[in-house]
C-alpha cells in the first residue's frame, strides 16, 4: 500500500473559549480528491489554515509522505508541496497575473524580475492544463473565475502536490465549475491530491473519491463517496437535527408593487451597465433574477436600493416614484437590501454583532433616547434576534469578523427582514452557506413574501431560483432577455437566455 | 521689478538646494509607505539625524562621519516605529506622533548637555562641489552640478529606488505587502521581514534628509530646526502618488516656494515677512487638500498585520 500524502492526527485548535477543531483526523492518499464537508463554523477552514501554516495547532501531528513535519508558516507548507486557494482570494489586485504568480518566487541571487520569461512559463503551464490565462492581465480586470484560476496556477507554480481549495465553486458559473473539475481531474491523474471544501453535496458526489465530515469542530468520519448518498451525507453533517425541507407557498396576488421602466446606467467597471431594463414585481411575489455574474445584477440592486442613480429610466413602488430617494429614505419606507458583498457593503466586520444588528435603526427609539444609546433596549433586542435567527456566537459583543460566514449572513438577514419590509432585494443571499443555513434563508424569504413583501432574488444558482421563486427574469448584458415561470420545464430556456440566446417563443409572465 | 528678476537661475539653484532635504526624506517615506507603514514620525527622524550629523561632524571634524551617524540614528528612530507597530501592532499614527515629540525632547536635552548654552553650533559641513565637466554645461551646469554631495546623492537615489521598486523581486514584494499583506504571507514571504527592512531603510533615508539640512544647508544645529520639512515630505509622498519621481517633483514644488519667499524677502516686498514664511506651508496644505484622494494609496497603508486575527 502506498503511503498517504497527508495524515493529520488529533488536531486541536481553539480561539479563546471556542474549540474550532477538536482532535480531528484527516488522511489523504495520492491521486485522490478528498471532500471536506461540514456546516458553517464546523472548523473546515481552520483545519486547512493549520495545514497551510497560517494557524498553529495546540495539539496533534501532521505527516507528509509518512514523515512528521512542523508547519509554522506558509513558506514551509509551500516547500512541502502544499498549495492553498483561500475562500477569499489572496491576490494583489493592481498587479498583473505574472507578478502575482512570481511573488516570492525569486531564485537564490536573482535580483531583477524577468517578466517575459515568467509570462512565457505561465502560458506554457496553462496550455499544459488546457486552459486560457492571460499573463499580462491585471487581477482587478479579471472575472472571479479567472482570479481563481490565477490562484490555482500560483499554487501549481510553487510545485504543489496537494492542493487545498476552500469553497472553490461558490463563486463560479456552471461552465466555470466544469472547467475547474476538468483541471482538478488532470491534476490528480499525475499522482497529486486535492482537498476540496464545499457545501454542495452533488459536487462531492461528482468529483470526490472520499469525503471527511466535520461537525461542531469534531470529526464525524471519513466515507467513500460511492458508498453514501447525498441524503445520508446531509444527515451526517447536521446531526440529529432534521434538514428542514423548503415549504411550498401560494404565490403572490395580481397587484403590481414594483415597476421598473427602461432603467439605464452609466458605464462602470466590474459590472455590465443596465440597458433599458424593464420589469414588474407583484405583491407577495418572489421574482428571481438569473444570469451569469457581472451581467448587471449589482447595478440593478444598487439602483433599487438607492445606492446608485440611474442615467435614465424610472422606478415606482406602490405607484410612487422611487427615483432620487436616498438609501436612507428607502430603508425607512420599507426597503430591505441584502447585498452580495457581505464584507464591504453589508456589514462592518470590525464592529460587534450587536452594533451590526442595530445599525439601521440605532438613532430611533427604543435604541436611542435623547441622543444617547440605551444599552438595555439594545441588549434586549439583540438577544431576541440571536435566539430567533439561531445565530451561533459566544456573545453579542464579539467582532462580527469572528463569526463564521453563515452566521454573519444571518446577522444581515436579521437586521434587514426586521419590521415587515415591503420590498426585499436579496443578492446572492446564500453564497457560501451550508444546507441548513441556505434552507433557513429561503424560509425567511418565503415567509416575508407570504406576509405580502415583494422580493427580488438575484442569484447565479438556478437550483435556488427554481426552488423558491414564482417567476424568473434572465439578465444578460444589462437587459432582461425574458421572464419565465419558475417551473423545471423552462430550465433549458433559462440556460439559453443566460448565454444571450433568446428563445423565439418567449413565454411571458401570464400565469397569474 | 520683473518676473525674470525673481525666477532666474539662482532661484532654480536655490530651489534644488532647498528641496533636497524634503526630497530625500520623501524617498525614504515612499519606501516605507509602499510597504504599508506610515511614518508620521518622519519629522522626528529628520530632527534626530540632523542632530546626530552635527555631533558626528563636531567630534570627528568630518561631515562624512556625521552623515553616517545621522543615517544610523535615522534608522534607529524608525526602529521604534517598526518594533511598536510591526511586532506589537500598536497604532502607527500614535507611535509616529510620539516619535516627533520624543525627538524634540531628546535633541533639546542632549544639545544642551553636549554644547552647553550656545544657541547654535557650527561645524564642518558639505561644501558645494562642482562636478568637473558637467558643471561647465551652459545654463544647466552651474544650476544642477555646483551643489553639494548630498544633492548628488539624491540624483542617484531616485532612479535607484525606482528600479528597486518596479524591477526587482524585493520591490515587488514591498508593493504587494503595502496592498495585500495577507496575500504576501500566503505566498510564502515574511511580511514582518519586508516591513522591517522597508521601515529601517526608509528611516535611514529620512536621516539622510535631516543631515542634508544640518550639514548641507544650514551648517548648524538649532532646536526644532526641521520646522515642518518632515511633514512636507509626507505631503510630497502623497502629492507624488507614492512614486519616487513624483516625490521629487513634489519636493521641488515645495522647495521652489521656499526659494521664492526668500527671494521676495531679499527683494524687499512690502509684505510682512511672516506671510512669506507661510507660503510653503500654505502650499503644502492646499496640495494635500486637493490631491490627498485615496485612490492610489497603498491599500493596507497604516494597517498592521497579524495572521490569526480576522
Ligand atoms: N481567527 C479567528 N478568531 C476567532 N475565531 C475564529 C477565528 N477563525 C475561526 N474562528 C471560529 O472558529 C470556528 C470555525 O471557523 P471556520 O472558519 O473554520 O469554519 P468553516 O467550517 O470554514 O465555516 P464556513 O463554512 O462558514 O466557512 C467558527 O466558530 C469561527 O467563528
Ligand atoms: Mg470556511
Amino acid at each position: 500500500m502506498t503511503k498517504p500524502i497527508l495524515e493529520m492526527k488529533q488536531i486541536t485548535k481553539s480561539f479563546g473559549s471556542l474549540i474550532a477543531n477538536d482532535q480531528v483526523d484527516l488522511t489523504v492518499q495520492p491521486g485522490e480528491i478528498h471532500g471536506l464537508l461540514g456546516e458553517n463554523g464546523a472548523g473546515k477552514t481552520t483545519l486547512m489554515n493549520i495545514l497551510y501554516g497560517l494557524y498553529r495547532q495546540e495539539a496533534g501531528e501532521i505527516y507528509i509522505d509518512g514523515n512528521p513535519v512542523q508547519i509554522c508558516s506558509p513558506k514551509e507548507a509551500i516547500s512541502l508541496g502544499i498549495g492553498m486557494v483561500h475562500q477569499h482570494f489572496m491576490l494583489v489586485h493592481n498587479l498583473t497575473v505574472t507578478e502575482n504568480v512570481i511573488l516570492g518566487q525569486a531564485k537564490k541571487g536573482q535580483l531583477f524580475i524577468n517578466r517575459q520569461e515568467a509570462a512565457a512559463q505561465i502560458k506554457a503551464k496553462a496550455e499544459e492544463y488546457g486552459v486560457e490565462l492571460d499573463p499580462w492581465a491585471k487581477i482587478e480586470d479579471l472575472t472571479v473565475g479567472l482570479r481563481q484560476r490565477v490562484e490555482i496556477f500560483k499554487a501549481l507554480f510553487r510545485g504543489a502536490r496537494l492542493l487545498i481549495l476552500d469553497e472553490p465553486t461558490a463563486v463560479l458559473t456552471p461552465p466555470e465549475v466544469e472547467q475547474l473539475f476538468q483541471l482538478l481531474t488532470n491534476f490528480v491523474r499525475q499522482g497529486n491530491s486535492v482537498i476540496c471544501i464545499t457545501h454542495k453535496l452533488h459536487e462531492i458526489k461528482t468529483i470526490c473519491d472520499k469525503v471527511t465530515i466535520l461537525r461542531g469542530g469534531r470529526l464525524v468520519g471519513t466515507y467513500v463517496t460511492n458508498e453514501v448518498d447525498a441524503d445520508e451525507l446531509a444527515v451526517l453533517m447536521v446531526g440529529e437535527k432534521a434538514v428542514t425541507p423548503v415549504k411550498s407557498r401560494k404565490s403572490g396576488n395580481n397587484k403590481v408593487f414594483l415597476k421598473v421602466e427602461n432603467l439605464t446606467t452609466e458605464l462602470d467597471e466590474g459590472d455590465s451597465p443596465l440597458n433599458q431594463l424593464s420589469l414588474e414585481v407583484y405583491e407577495g411575489e418572489i421574482l428571481g433574477v438569473a444570469g451569469v455574474d457581472g451581467n448587471g445584477q449589482t447595478n440593478l440592486a444598487h439602483c433599487l436600493a438607492g445606492l446608485k442613480q440611474p442615467k435614465d429610466g424610472k422606478m415606482w413602488w406602490a405607484g410612487k416614484e422611487m427615483n432620487g430617494l436616498s438609501a436612507k429614505v428607502l430603508a425607512e419606507q420599507g426597503l430591505a437590501y441584502i447585498p452580495a458583498d457581505r464584507h464591504g457593503t453589508a456589514t462592518a466586520m470590525g464592529m460587534s454583532l450587536a452594533e451590526n444588528l442595530i445599525c439601521r435603526r440605532f438613532s430611533l427609539a427604543p435604541f436611542s433616547c435623547k441622543g444617547f444609546l440605551s444599552p438595555k433596549a439594545i441588549e434586549h433586542y439583540v438577544q431576541a434576534k440571536i435566539k430567533d435567527f439561531e445565530i451561533k456566537t459566544p456573545s453579542p459583543l464579539v467582532r462580527l469578523a469572528a463569526l463564521s460566514g453563515g452566521n454573519q449572513q444571518k446577522v444581515v438577514l436579521a437586521r434587514e427582514i426586521d419590521g415587515e419590509p415591503r420590498l426585499i432585494i436579496a443578492h446572492q443571499p446564500t453564497r457560501g452557506l451550508d444546507i441548513g443555513s441556505t434552507n433557513y434563508v429561503h424560509r425567511v424569504l418565503m415567509e416575508a413574501a407570504q406576509k405580502g413583501a415583494s422580493i427580488i432574488l438575484l442569484s447565479t444558482e438556478l437550483e435556488e431560483l427554481f426552488a423558491i421563486c414564482d417567476r424568473i427574469a434572465v439578465l444578460y448584458r444589462g437587459q432582461v432577455m425574458g421572464i419565465l415561470p419558475a417551473q423545471e420545464t423552462y430550465l433549458r430556456e433559462v440556460g439559453l437566455m443566460m448565454a444571450g440566446r433568446v428563445e423565439p417563443k418567449g413565454v411571458d409572465d401570464h400565469h397569474h | 521689478m520683473s518676473l525674470l528678476q525673481i525666477f532666474d537661475l539662482s532661484w532654480v539653484a536655490a530651489t534644488i538646494r532647498l528641496a533636497t532635504p524634503i526630497a530625500l526624506a520623501a524617498q525614504g517615506e515612499t519606501l516605507s509607505e509602499r510597504a504599508g507603514v506610515l511614518n508620521i514620525g518622519l519629522e522626528g527622524v529628520m530632527l534626530n539625524s540632523a542632530f546626530a550629523g552635527v555631533v558626528g561632524a563636531y567630534y570627528s571634524g568630518s561631515p562624512w562621519v556625521g552623515l553616517l551617524l545621522g543615517m544610523l540614528v535615522g534608522a534607529l528612530t524608525a526602529l521604534i516605529l517598526a518594533v511598536a507597530s510591526i511586532t506589537f501592532r500598536a497604532n502607527q499614527i500614535v507611535i509616529g506622533a510620539a516619535i516627533n515629540i520624543l525627538a524634540m525632547g531628546i535633541t533639546g536635552v542632549l544639545f544642551r548637555a553636549i554644547f552647553g548654552l550656545e544657541q547654535q553650533v557650527t561645524v564642518m559641513s558639505f561644501k558645494p562641489y562642482p562636478i568637473p565637466v558637467l558643471s561647465q554645461i551652459p545654463v544647466l551646469g552651474p544650476v544642477l552640478f555646483q551643489q553639494n554631495v548630498l544633492v548628488y546623492l539624491g540624483y542617484v537615489l531616485v532612479p535607484l529606488l525606482t528600479i528597486v521598486l518596479f524591477r526587482t523581486h524585493w520591490g515587488l514584494a514591498i508593493r504587494a505587502v503595502g496592498d495585500e499583506p495577507q496575500a504576501v504571507d500566503t505566498a510564502g514571504i515574511s511580511v514582518i521581514k519586508i516591513r522591517y527592512l522597508a521601515v529601517l531603510i526608509g528611516g535611514a533615508l529620512g536621516g539622510l534628509g535631516g543631515v542634508s539640512l544640518s550639514l548641507g544647508q544650514l551648517n548648524l544645529f538649532a532646536e526644532g530646526m526641521i520646522s515642518g520639512r518632515g511633514f512636507m515630505a509626507l505631503a510630497a509622498v502623497i502629492f507624488g502618488r507614492w512614486h519616487p519621481v513624483g516625490g521629487v517633483l513634489a519636493a521641488l514644488f515645495f522647495g521652489g516656494a521656499d526659494a521664492l519667499q526668500l527671494r521676495m524677502q531679499v527683494l524687499g516686498w512690502q509684505v510682512p515677512y511672516e506671510f512669506m514664511l507661510m507660503l510653503p506651508y500654505v502650499l503644502t496644505l492646499l496640495t494635500l487638500a486637493v490631491f490627498a484622494g485615496r485612490a492610489s494609496q497603498p491599500k493596507a497603508l497604516g494597517e498592521n498585520y497579524a495572521r490569526e486575527v480576522r
